[in-house]
């Protein structure tokens, strides 16, 4: 789970740090519009711009906090940038963000916290244009751990905010 | 006079200081914050009827668990006894008793008849050669024997310290199995020694912190069963439950009971905030209690139901304020080193409990109501959420493990900071909350 999620983290970073303009779907130049539409991809696999799976590796589905903290960090931002890019294309999904936090806190404490930092990933999202009906924000502060040491490599993976893809069933 | 003494005792571990008088007949010595335990002797009670055999030895050690549990008390072993207690009305021979230093004696008569059980017992001040308190007779059925035993140990603790006890009492808790990443949560219910466990919820979503009502008959807790964390009420008795806050877009926890048991108080979050809000247990619109852009969470009321403390980042980082039970400005009275969280206003309203996080160590902790007098009683690498004793003179609280195989345990520590002890749980255990006496 940990390297998977650097690779998807790498991936993000690759894409963006790949084309100024945040070209949404841009992660091989090579590719073209027209190849796109011809489906050089199996559909719902990662390399399909508009498969869950491609959101989650090659976008980025999370962004990380620093200790004690909800404020967007730059990469956070970026990582962002691309997600409301990439909601705006595929307006048939709604998403749920959960905010979460390392096991260092009180329980309480850290149910805000998450609470907190999934609300600044929502505020961000609706800066950028997407519709607030679409964003359900949730907390599950230390209670949903992804890595399992007591230390800091660990920690700073579980303070995190993740946008989970939810296909929009109202219309 | 004895109870006098007791309570004096009392008094000076509170303080831990030193000195306590040689007079008297029940003498316990303290010696650098160290309580000499009284020694006491509970031979096993007499059997008074057929088939009372097995229940009248459960029974005797049951109650030597209880007072032994305290380490207020040591119980001299049957094996070094001289005198036998064959016949529960004949004198006792103190002479007997003396001789091995047993301050106190407890002895008790069983008897069984189909299902009903009734219990007899006597505690005698072995020194002054007198009866401490008179007899007392407790009726009940068999399957009730536990309840019957703790019930004794507290008429037994009360007369000899001159406090409540708090042997007779629940703890309801979540329950928790498999690994850090992947936890299961379901509440739980068991005697406070950690007997007769029962689930009250399964483990589809995430439970989180149970807490009484002043009477012992409903629990409310937080629950991910709506996909999102909002305050439930349950029955104890029939296992119903009910959401109590469900408005759409924001979250609950934190809940707990007014001592009054007709309204509760508890965070709620809404755009990305959390305040702390009071609404009827039987429904209808929160009012809100503070209202700052900090975290405000964990309130707990007063025991007169006139104050509430909770904790706040509000100054930077969490610290502990009291405000009126209306809202209103709060006071902060937490001014120590480091982080302050999950405050607990003690039952006898004189001492508040906490969460404390410095240098990288969790302590639990206690301070007077208005935040003087600060003492540790626990370190370790995550100790949070206390609960007290109904009696309040112990405490109870989670205590985590560090690492990837970590896991969550009960643990209780007298007021004092001794008697650090884990409680008896089958698997992970976490989020206690400790019942009124039954």
């Amino acid at each position: 789970m940990s390297s998977f999620t650097k690779v998807a983290l790498l991936l993000a970073g690759l894409a963006l740090a790949g084309c100024d303009n945040s070209g949404v779907f841009g992660l091989d130049d090579t590719l073209g519009n027209d190849a796109a539409t011809e489906a050089n991809y199996e559909q719902g696999s990662v390399d399909d711009p508009t498969s869950v799976a491609h959101f989650q590796q090659v976008v980025g589905d999370r962004v990380l906090f620093t200790v004690d903290q909800s404020d967007l960090t730059e990469d956070g931002k970026l990582v962002l940038l691309s997600q409301a890019n990439w909601l705006l294309e595929n307006s048939a999904y709604n998403a749920v963000i959960e905010g979460h936090a390392d096991e260092q806190g009180t329980r309480e404490y850290n149910l805000a916290l998450g609470a907190r930092r999934a609300s600044a990933v929502k505020e961000f999202l609706v800066s950028r244009g997407i519709a607030g009906t679409r964003l359900r924000t949730v907390s599950y502060g230390k209670e949903r751990p992804i890595e399992v040491c007591s230390a800091e490599a660990c920690y700073a993976q579980n303070r995190r905010a993740v946008t989970i893809l939810q296909a929009d069933l109202s219309g | 006079m004895m109870r006098l003494l007791a309570s004096l005792l009392m008094g000076v571990m509170v303080l831990g200081s030193m000195a306590m008088a040689q007079s008297g007949p029940l003498r316990i010595e303290i010696t650098d914050g160290v309580v000499e335990p009284l020694p006491y002797a509970v031979p096993e009670f007499v059997a008074e009827s057929s088939g009372a055999n097995q229940l009248a030895a459960d029974l005797s050690r049951v109650i030597a668990e209880d007072l032994s549990g305290t380490g207020l008390f040591r119980e001299i072993p049957e094996k070094a006894h001289i005198s036998q207690i064959t016949n529960f009305s004949s004198p006792v021979q103190f002479a007997d008793w003396k001789a091995i230093n047993a301050q106190a004696l407890i002895t008790g008569a069983v008897s069984v008849s189909g299902n009903n059980l009734e219990v007899k017992f006597r505690v005698y001040d072995v020194f002054a050669g007198q009866e401490l308190g008179n007899g007392l007779r407790f009726k009940g059925t068999t399957d009730g024997w536990r309840r019957m035993a703790h019930k004794v140990a507290d008429a037994v603790y009360s007369r000899i310290t001159g406090e409540g006890g708090y042997f007779d009492s629940r703890v309801v808790f979540v329950s928790e199995t498999g690994p850090k990443n992947d936890r299961r949560k379901r509440l739980a219910i068991m005697d406070y020694d950690g007997a007769g466990l029962q689930y009250l919820t399964d483990s589809n979503a995430i439970v989180l912190a149970p807490r009484f009502s002043p009477t012992g008959d409903k629990v409310l807790y937080t629950s991910y069963e709506t996909g999102f964390p909002r305050v439930f009420v349950l029955d104890v008795g029939n296992v119903q439950r009910k959401v109590l806050q469900d408005q759409e877009g924001t979250m609950s926890f934190a809940p707990r009971f007014a001592p009054d048991g007709k309204s509760v108080v508890m965070s709620i979050t809404q755009n990305g905030n959390t305040d702390i809000f009071s609404m009827p247990i039987n429904g209808g619109n929160p009012r809100r209690l503070t209202s700052s852009p900090a975290i405000d969470t964990a309130p707990s009321f007063s025991p007169d139901g006139k104050q509430i403390v909770f904790e706040s980042d509000r100054s930077g980082n969490q610290q502990l304020y009291v405000m009126s039970a209306n809202g209103g400005e709060p006071k902060r009275i937490s001014f120590g080193q480091g982080r302050y969280g999950t405050p607990v206003w003690s039952p006898r309203g004189d001492l508040i409990a906490f969460t404390k996080q410095n240098k990288g160590r969790f302590h639990i902790g206690v301070m007077r109501a208005d935040g003087s007098e600060e003492r540790l009683l626990t370190a370790s690498f995550l100790d949070e959420g206390p609960t007290w004793a109904p009696n309040g003179r112990v405490i109870m609280f989670t205590r985590e493990t560090q690492g990837a195989d970590g896991s969550a345990a009960l643990y209780s520590v007298d007021v004092s900071g001794r008697n650090l002890k884990k409680v008896r749980v089958q698997g992970g255990a976490s989020d206690p909350a400790w019942s009124p006496l039954q």
